[in-house]
């Protein structure tokens, strides 16, 4: 293990992206932040900024106007980071899959590391997807 | 000097990433416009491809904080155009539901605006409330978000007797919880300075916006679909519309507090007569879609919502058309932000509470005259270090 990827698992901070989703998703995530998760006791932070990252949580069936900015996100994170695909949306294109506006999931888009399915993926499922993921670095 | 601020297309505040343009002079908003189709999914086209059991699934998956809105609004306008009867307790069924939603999307409203003017005490505290409704979601749907309760012609799933002692005790729990959270939001002279007076929205332009719910009736327009066109079983039980005349957030956060408690007693009425009424009656099955049309309407947290649907007798509707209500109250930014600070503006978008969708985003903002830079997180910490401000004038 290199020294980037030991610093990683320490405190991974978490930019979220939301590329198409229905909210709930989005919700659940924020929900890991609240008292009853509280994820931040672990040192997992929700940031503002890519840059800060370790981690890109894709929630969402990736739609034609966010593709673009998913590459160009993904190209700003210091690497190595992990990539995680909230939702069914996000693993497989979900519901939507057939529509004409989402080229999506994120793998066609970005490398995914892991897949973190459910809809919505419960809170508990969430951060045990975190978990596995630090464990793969 | 005017500068131009783009916030979005992703921002925190928006059900759907959305794109915003401000014009400030100084501190004032002068102007102001919007762009909507970031998050454009391709729905109603989709929806032509499915049997109208499977539409159901899929509208739930519009919104995922107002999941039981889409699907009701969409199962009346089925039964609308087949002429369905449902059973009484499957009309109970979605009135709990429904209210259960409402519940829990108002003190989520309230959490964000919290943490907005900057007191994550309310954020956390909120949350925390709102926890045990999903809990409870949980157990008589048997998922947090995203019921599936609804089936064109009654529910999927009963609510059995064993599970109703559970429903009054998480509302014999949030009652006094929402009480105390009324209290400290009016009582504070923080909150007071903060919220009132911000963001205006006249009774007129409200009209003349068509917003819709608590954004209409803060603004003293006394418009709600469960009395005006009763569904479910709002015409069965006992309950009253909030109606403020301020306009301003702190109306809007009065409105969403007090119809916290209206929902309390809608569910518990709800509960005492599914206690009376027989289990299992809950579908009556509807052999086949006649040609022709349908429309249903309901109140989601946020408004009025409209579902169409237009049959040819197939098995798949011919097309499906959705009005969610943030489409009606999201032109009203242009009157209600115009003339504010810039310090408000993070407020007063939250304040028609548009589906909190996508966490903290990423917009960087050039000015080429004085070379500052805003984006969503600058908005929002001005936004609290005005509150911070307020808070040392007052002395607390
Ligand atoms: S996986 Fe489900 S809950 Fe998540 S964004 Fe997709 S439809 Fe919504």
């Amino acid at each position: 293990m290199g020294l980037k990827s030991w610093s990683l698992k320490r405190s991974p901070w978490i930019f979220h992206v939301c590329t198409g989703s229905c909210n709930n998703c989005d919700i659940e995530l924020l929900d890991c932040l609240t008292p009853k998760f509280d994820v931040e006791r672990f040192g997992i932070l929700l940031v503002g900024s890519i840059r800060h990252a370790d981690a890109l949580i894709v929630t969402g069936a990736v739609t034609r106007q966010a593709a673009p900015k998913l590459k160009y996100l993904w190209e700003q994170m210091p690497k190595p980071g992990l990539v995680i695909a909230l939702g069914a949306c996000g693993c497989s294109g979900g519901i939507f899959r057939d529509s004409y506006n989402i080229i999506g999931p994120v793998d066609r888009i970005i490398p995914v590391d892991v897949y973190v399915p459910g809809c919505p993926p419960k809170p508990e499922a969430i951060i045990s997807g975190i978990v596995k993921g630090l464990a793969k670095l | 000097m005017r500068t131009t601020i783009p916030i979005g297309p992703y921002h925190p505040l928006l059900e759907e990433p959305e794109f915003f343009k401000l014009v400030v002079e100084g501190e004032t908003v002068v102007d102001m416009d919007v762009r909507i189709g970031w998050n454009h999914r391709g729905i109603e086209k989709i929806a032509e491809g499915k049997t109208y059991d499977q539409v159901i699934f899929l509208v739930e998956r519009i919104c995922g904080i107002c999941s039981t809105s889409h699907p009701i609004a969409n199962v009346l306008a089925q039964e609308d155009l087949a002429g369905a009867e449902v059973p009484e307790r499957a009309q109970y069924i979605r009135s709990i539901v429904a209210e259960l939603e409402r519940l829990h999307s108002h003190l989520l409203w309230l959490g964000l605006a919290g943490h907005f003017i900057g007191y994550n005490t309310i954020f956390m505290w909120v949350w925390k409330y709102r926890e045990p409704i999903l809990d409870l979601f949980e157990l008589i749907t048997g998922n947090r978000n995203d019921y599936a309760m609804l089936r064109p012609g009654g529910v999927h799933r009963d609510i059995y007797k064993r599970d109703l002692p559970a429903i009054r005790k998480v509302m014999d729990e949030l009652e006094p919880a929402n009480e105390m959270l009324t209290k400290a939001i009016l009582d504070d002279p923080v909150m007071g300075a903060r919220l009132k007076g911000v963001g205006v929205l006249s009774k007129e332009d409200a009209i003349r916006y068509c917003v819709l719910g608590p954004t209409a009736r803060a603004s003293g327009v006394d418009i709600d679909v469960r009395r005006d066109e009763p569904y479910a079983a709002y015409d069965k039980v006992e309950w009253k519309v909030i109606v403020q005349e301020g306009g301003d957030v702190l109306a809007k956060a009065v409105v969403r507090l007090l119809e916290n408690f209206e929902s309390i007693k809608i569910i518990r009425q709800c509960v005492d007569r599914l206690e009376e009424l027989p289990e299992g009656d809950i579908w009556s099955p509807i052999p086949q879609m006649p040609v022709g049309e349908g429309i249903g309407h309901e109140e989601a947290p946020r408004g009025e919502c409209l579902h169409y649907i237009r049959s040819d007798g197939g098995n798949y509707p011919l097309r499906v058309k959705v009005r969610a209500p943030t489409y009606n109250n999201l032109p009203s930014f242009e009157a209600s932000c115009i003339g504010e600070t810039i310090s408000d503006v993070a407020l007063i978008t939250a304040g028609i509470d548009p589906c909190y969708c996508c966490t903290e985003r990423m917009a960087a903002v050039y000015d080429s005259s004085d070379k500052r830079l805003y984006d969503w997180q600058d908005l929002v910490r001005l936004s609290q270090e005005k509150t911070e401000k307020i808070r040392k004038e007052l002395g607390r």
